[in-house]
């Protein structure tokens, strides 16, 4: 069935039943059109498990992260209900003024984050607080009586959920066409807690264990700003008239700022609302947890390398500021790295990577011996080696479990020493390795740190540090490195719990040696002498000093900059001199940046301007910023839009095509110009022309007969 | 066509985002704007007055830049209160920048207005009025002028970097990476992609025009045919392909290599032999060519035209030295330099727009006895013409072809697939579709047909995907429905093919709301193509992060066959087949009697032709006829059948000055008569 007509636009294919393949499944597709399909099976199901972990974990971040936001809103909710529950009449009296509790809830501007922490949200309500949580987002309210519909179906949708014995009775309702109105949802509110009320003592007492006593109902406005300010300031005041009849809180989810509610809503609505303010946790300390929780870890097998990690930041730092998108990058690259790279099969927790490499097939050993840094190791070893490295399978297995037993431990010591000295670079002015963990983690992975310029100016900073806080961060680092799992660090922790009591001892001994010091100056100025020898004391007094220009916590601080270095030379080497990192590490930026980041205008400007980039013909080959008079039509009559100004005449247009057409087809243009144009450049040019507007280069005018409009500038 | 820039998207499209709608949508919270009021005469223009001494600086203008969006709110103590929400990047500097623009000739707060900022993220602008806007834009020539540019240019330098650096809010310093860390990723990086070649800055890929000679076009073509086999070097400076398009240069709009290409461009205008042009302008037209070149001045009022160049005209009529002065080859190279030197984004801009008038040549189709094309005989010749490049397309297409399982895949896993790059992608779809798609529920929509909607994409969905009957109240419900049904049944599957998702009928707001809703659905799979150059910026963060795009680059450079023959065309003759087709289906569907109803209209209608003031018939008149034709036997009947015409938009029905109803055949004349005489044939 072709899908061109001039009558229908939609096509719908439907298989008939029988020829429906069983679905063929997700991993076919992953094996398929690839020319190592080594473990293709088994590499499939290792990325969809580590996936699966690594949502999960991230599921847990959330949750952790919103907490302590939610208890607040809860807590909040309890209180502002609180007077419902127990003394009715002051809530009266309060409610004479009409006040709605509402929590003003502010974001961020990651809207794209925000859908995750509603639905948490409104989970956590209602699970804990009231069945009845309503979320509404602006687009499916443009007026007052969508809204009111939205909110009604959504409770009476709740009230299914939680009496289930009575279904059908409810359903009954919302299937009858109820007036949406607030008179009737407080009737339903009433009836619905009458309900509750009349139950048996024991469903009773299951229900008030998770929800309270006459439960509020909460609206959730998802996005605020963007609903029209008519709708929520009715809303408003209507439901402040109702408010002593059902207990009702709104929650406001705010992107910008608190303002936007008095800029949305003037004094007379918004003083019927009682706000109390709520603000969430920042994307960014959002996404520093996401790192050091996936990334910097050796939880996960998986890694990325610098530049993906970089690119992956940029995407978040100067386009969005979403988790969930820097999450949805992840996500592509580990299914980028499975898809290519055939020994990500070995991309698993150590052990069971051990297991794989027995069972690794000749192809995948080849593989093995052609990775650059596997090559690198060969060169590295005596010849005997490496010939029995590169020929025999067995022998190359052993090792490749020895190798991949060493990336382990690298990364085990990485993680600590880095987390180690991330304490000393955040204590720096100016922080010249960065603030933040991430930054000094790339900086760490694309090459040396120890060769950076910037690594050198810490290091001179940290020969700077105060004692009290080079106390301090020594301590910090004691922690670290004995939380890490990691078993060479006990050297390391006596090391600095040495310093640190050599610190301690010094306080006592520089003590002694100021009062020695002063003591025997004293004593000598007090010595009754002349003139000369009073000068000859203090020169000698002045040279003792310089000599002893190091004292004792200098000679020590300096100790412990250089064992900090030590650490870091040691174990802080970029993963990409490591052996066999291939397979754990992640490295093809480009490809993630294409698909992620792309820049559309400027492929479509290539291809214009420069059709050689894809068509590898050697006619189109031309030098920089011009064209070939060979090149496909549309890139001719671009190219001549391009001399144009804001309007263009379609006869000197097709004038200048046909010259340089007839031109390639050799063709002297004299005979032409007498000529009438040919038909078919005619056609050619009209196709041309037709296709500069689909992709919005110009558009027809009436200004001028004959002319189409520029709707691009530039080119010139 | 209101897209509504998202921030993402254009920073995406990075330098190359020009402020889109004229007076156009600027997402929610925008207002529309009025156009600003006339500029009195007497307050400025030529270098005499002493404008600085206007008082005409007003404080209290204030922008707050939240969130994502920046809103201008602008307080004019005379006029009120103009206000406009302008949503765009805050990191791409260039797309503030035209935000900056178009926040300037909305409300007239010129580039000169400076911005500053402070830590709780107010920032501040001043207001700057009518004269002083007038003064900048209005090149009088005067020095002051040009120093003032200068500080102008430096202005919004600052603007731009003040901004950039609100947009890391906290004190995170280092947040802020460098614009050279940036591009090296994301941008520059494309040097190193094998596809996108000469990753050009988008400065130099869109910047603003500036004023042009007529003769450019032909002056191209006879050099680019003088040398055929051999390429032409003849602006080779205009698309540097070395390094040189570092961030300082991109950022800057005008490269630094401008004014050296504009004095190379004028040398050329002066040293080429006059008779390349002569040459071109061929015999059978008329040999003043040259003299033909007219100003056209259209004080008509087109529907797009919008208040800026209302003001432009007023522009010109108040500084008519400058219209004068516009042609570059008056000035002199030197000047024409250092003129350049400080030009900037906002100052060409102005310039780009400064006159109305257009200098182009009278020459008109008709003169070249050109007659126009009709779809068929197109379709004809162009299948003689010799199709080029036939090799190298296939290779391009293999190299997509062997995307696909890779496209199923991520498919599968959630993401949906965008295709962009120069070339018809419906093929590369269709062949997609024929070799993986067979033997699974599929919906192809072609985005490119004149009169798609979303209502017939959901309607094929529901209706025959799910097999529901029964309508819906509105597309939300329909919407509403469906995404219940998909998530209930986790073995429903479906693959959405659209071609062209940025087509005029889909582009809307609340198309691409639904779409994305749609694509949102885990088991709804979606693959779409886009063509149009602005298509990114239909897309706000919150639609991309439910559509979940993966881009791809498919550039295969095949013709737009499909896609364009749907479209007016410019040049293409409009035959009316498929109007012609259209009536004949629903005449034949009719009662014979209907069909002479029709007829006899269809007769008096084509008598009627050559009266340009023929108002239509008349419904008395009409029912008289019918009645002497013993077609009707009261005007009841009558009335029936039009409405049944009315329903097919066969007639129209129109109210007289009289009162009367008057009936037209919303048909052109020619379709109509080619349809009677084939009812005649069938008759």
């Amino acid at each position: 069935m072709s899908t061109s007509s001039v009558s229908k636009g939609c096509f719908v294919f439907k298989p008939s039943s029988k020829k429906r393949r069983i679905s063929s499944s997700t991993a076919d597709y992953f094996s398929e059109g690839k020319n190592d399909s080594e473990d293709s099976g088994l590499r499939f199901a290792t990325c969809q498990l580590l996936w699966k972990q690594i949502n999960s974990e991230t599921e847990k971040i959330q949750e952790e992260l919103n907490k302590q936001l939610f208890d607040n809103l809860i807590s909040f909710l309890r209180q502002s209900y609180s007077e419902f529950q127990t003394k009715k009449t002051e809530w009266m009296c309060r409610m004479k003024s009409s006040e709605i509790p509402t929590a003003a809830l502010v974001l961020g501007v990651n809207v794209t984050d925000h859908d995750v922490t509603f639905k948490s949200l409104s989970e956590v309500l209602q699970d804990n607080v009231t069945p009845y949580v309503v979320s509404l987002q602006a687009k499916e309210c443009p007026g007052i009586k969508h809204l009111l519909q939205k909110l009604m179906g959504q409770l009476m949708d709740c009230c299914v959920d939680v009496d289930s014995f009575e279904e059908e009775e409810c359903v009954n309702i919302s299937q009858k066409k109820i007036r949406c109105s607030m008179a009737s949802l407080s009737k339903w509110y009433e009836s619905v807690t009458k309900k509750t009320g009349s139950e048996t003592p024991s469903k009773k007492i299951t229900s008030s264990s998770r929800h309270w006593q006459s439960p509020p109902i909460v609206v959730i406005f998802k996005d605020m700003e963007s609903f029209t300010t008519k709708v929520l300031q009715d809303f408003i005041v209507i439901s402040s008239q109702h408010i002593h009849e059902f207990p009702l809180v709104l929650i406001f989810g705010i992107a910008t700022s608190p303002m936007i509610i008095h800029r949305l809503l003037p004094h007379s609505v918004s003083s019927l609302l009682c706000i109390e303010l709520f603000q969430s946790l920042s994307c960014k300390e959002h996404l520093a947890t996401v790192i050091d929780k996936l990334l910097l870890t050796t939880q996960f097998p998986f890694k990325l390398s610098e530049k993906v990690l970089q690119v992956l930041i940029n995407i978040f730092l100067y386009h969005d500021f979403s988790v969930q998108n820097f999450i949805k990058g992840f996500q592509l690259s580990v299914v980028e790295h499975f898809y290519s790279q055939p020994l990500s099969v070995l991309c698993c927790q150590l052990l069971e990577a051990k297991k794989r490499v027995n069972s690794l097939s000749h192809n995948q050993c080849e593989n093995i011996r052609s990775l650059p840094s596997f090559r690198r190791y060969v060169e590295s070893q005596v010849s005997e080696k490496q010939i029995a490295l590169l020929t025999e399978d067995s022998f190359l297995k052993e090792v490749t479990q020895t190798l991949l037993e060493d990336l382990h431990i690298y990364h085990e010591n990485y993680f600590t020493v880095l987390r180690c000295l991330h304490v000393f670079t955040t204590s720096l002015p100016k922080y010249p390795l960065g603030k933040q963990i991430r930054e000094l983690h790339c900086a760490c992975l694309g090459k040396s740190v120890w060769e950076t310029e910037e690594y050198g100016s810490t290091v001179q900073l940290l020969r700077m540090l105060a004692k009290d806080e080079l106390v301090a961060i020594l301590q910090k680092c004691v922690e670290i490195f004995i939380s890490s799992s990691g078993k060479q660090f006990s050297n390391t922790v006596e090391k600095l719990e040495e310093f640190l009591a050599r610190f301690q001892n010094l306080e006592i001994a520089e003590t002694n040696e100021v009062q020695d010091v002063s003591v025997l100056s004293q004593k000598e100025l007090q010595k009754k002498t002349d003139l000369y020898h009073l000068q000859k004391t203090l020169l000698e007094l002045k040279e003792s000093k310089r000599s002893k220009k190091l004292t004792k916590f200098e000679m020590l601080r300096f100790e412990v900059v250089d064992f900090i270095d030590s650490l870091v030379r040691s174990y802080l080497a970029p993963a990409e001199m490591q052996t066999l990192n291939e397979v754990v590490y992640f490295n093809t930026a480009n490809t993630l940046r294409e698909h992620l980041n792309a820049a559309p205008r400027i492929a479509l400007h290539t291809a214009l301007n420069n059709p050689y980039c894809y068509l590898k013909n050697q006619t189109l080959k031309s030098d920089v910023g011009c064209i070939s008079n060979t090149a496909p039509d549309i890139c001719i009559v671009y190219k001549l839009h391009l001399e144009c100004g804001r309007l263009i005449n379609l006869v000197d247009w097709l004038e200048a095509f046909s010259t340089v057409v007839t031109a390639v087809e050799g063709t002297d243009p004299d005979s032409v110009a007498t000529d009438q144009v040919d038909e078919i450049i005619h056609a050619r040019f009209i196709r041309a022309v037709s296709e500069l507007e689909l992709l919005g280069f110009i558009k027809p005018s009436k200004q001028k007969t004959d002319h189409v409009a520029r709707l691009t500038w530039g080119g010139c | 066509m209101p897209l509504v820039p998202a921030r993402a998207a254009a920073t995406r499209l990075g330098a190359c985002c020009e402020p889109w709608g004229r007076g156009g949508t600027w997402g929610r919270g925008s207002r529309q704007l009025q156009p600003p009021p006339p500029i009195p005469r007497a307050a400025g223009g030529r270098a005499g007055l002493p404008l600085a001494e206007s008082p005409c600086i007003a404080p209290g203008c204030k922008a707050a830049v939240a969130g994502g969006r920046v809103h201008v709110v602008l307080y004019c103590p005379e006029r009120g209160v103009h206000s406009c929400g302008l949503r765009g990047a805050l990191r791409g500097e260039q797309c503030l920048a035209a935000c900056l623009v178009n926040a300037c000739w909305h409300c007239r707060l010129s580039a000169m207005s400076q911005l500053e900022l402070k830590r709780n993220q107010v920032l501040e602008a001043r207001f700057v009025a009518d004269e002083d806007v007038l003064k900048h834009i209005s090149d009088n020539g005067g020095v002051k002028v040009r120093k003032d540019r200068a500080q102008l240019a430096l202005n919004v330098k600052r603007f731009v970097k003040k901004l950039e650096n609100i947009s890391d809010d906290d004190d995170e310093a280092q947040e802020i990476m460098e614009e050279q860390n940036y591009v090296a990723v994301l941008g520059a990086c494309a040097e190193d992609s094998l596809r996108n070649g000469p990753s050009a800055g988008g400065g130099k890929i869109y910047s603003f025009q500036t004023p042009k000679r007529s003769g450019k076009m032909a002056e191209l073509a006879s050099e680019l045919a003088q040398t055929p086999g051999r390429n032409v070097t003849f602006d080779s400076s205009e698309y540097p392909e070395k390094p040189a398009c570092t961030p300082q240069s991109s950022k800057k709009y005008s490269a630094s290599n401008k004014p050296q290409l504009k004095s190379k461009k004028n040398e050329f205008v002066s040293t080429t032999p006059y008779r390349l042009r002569k040459r071109l302008t061929a015999p059978s037209l008329r040999s003043d060519s040259e003299s033909d070149y007219s100003a056209s001045c259209s004080e008509e009022e087109e529907e797009d035209k919008d208040h800026k160049e209302t003001c432009d005209v007023i522009l010109g009529q108040k500084t008519p030295s400058k219209t004068r002065a516009a042609p570059p080859s008056k000035k002199t190279p030197a000047k024409k330099l250092k003129e350049e030197m400080t030009s900037n984004l906002v100052e060409e801009y102005f310039e780009a727009h400064s006159s109305s008038k257009v200098l182009t040549s009278d020459r008109t189709l008709q003169k070249l006895q050109k007659r126009k094309l009709d779809q068929q005989t197109l379709l004809v010749l162009l299948n003689k013409a010799p199709p080029a490049f036939t090799a190298e397309l296939k290779e391009l297409n293999q190299q997509h072809e062997s995307l696909f399982s890779k496209w199923m895949l991520q498919l599968h896993l959630g993401f949906s697939i965008v295709l962009y790059g120069l070339g018809s992608k419906r093929d590369l779809l269709e062949k997609f579709r024929t070799s993986l798609l067979r033997d699974s529920v599929h919906l192809v929509v072609n985005g490119f047909f004149p009169s798609i909607t979303v209502r017939s994409i959901l309607n094929s969905i529901t209706e025959e995907v799910l097999d529901h009957v029964g309508t819906f109240r509105s597309p939300m419900d329909q919407l509403d429905l469906i995404m219940k049904r998909f998530k209930e049944d986790s073995s429903l599957e479906l693959y959405l093919l659209i071609h062209n998702l940025d087509s005029k009928m889909l582009r809307g707001d609340k198309s691409q709301q639904i779409l994305a809703q749609l694509a949102s659905l885990p088991n709804i799979h979606l693959i779409a193509s886009i063509d149009h150059i602005n298509a990114p910026l239909m897309w706000d963060q919150a639609k991309q992060s439910l559509y979940n795009w993966l881009w791809y680059e498919t550039t295969t450079f095949s013709p737009y066959l499909e896609e364009t023959s749907y479209e007016n065309s410019l040049l293409v003759q409009q035959s009316g087949s498929l109007a012609l087709s259209s009536l004949t289906h629903v005449l034949h569907s009719l009662t014979p009697n209907a069909r002479g109803i029709f007829r006899l209209l269809a007769q008096y209608h084509l008598e009627n032709k050559d009266n340009p003031s023929y108002p239509g018939l008349s419904f008395q008149d009409f029912y008289q006829r019918c009645r002497e034709a013993f077609l009707v036997n009261s005007d009841l009947t009558l009335r029936a059948q039009l409405t049944e015409f009315r329903d097919h938009k066969l007639i129209r029905t129109k109210r007289g000055t009289d009162g009367v109803e008057y009936l037209l055949i919303p048909v052109d004349n020619g379709t109509l008569t080619d349809f009677l005489e084939k009812e005649d044939e069938d008759m």
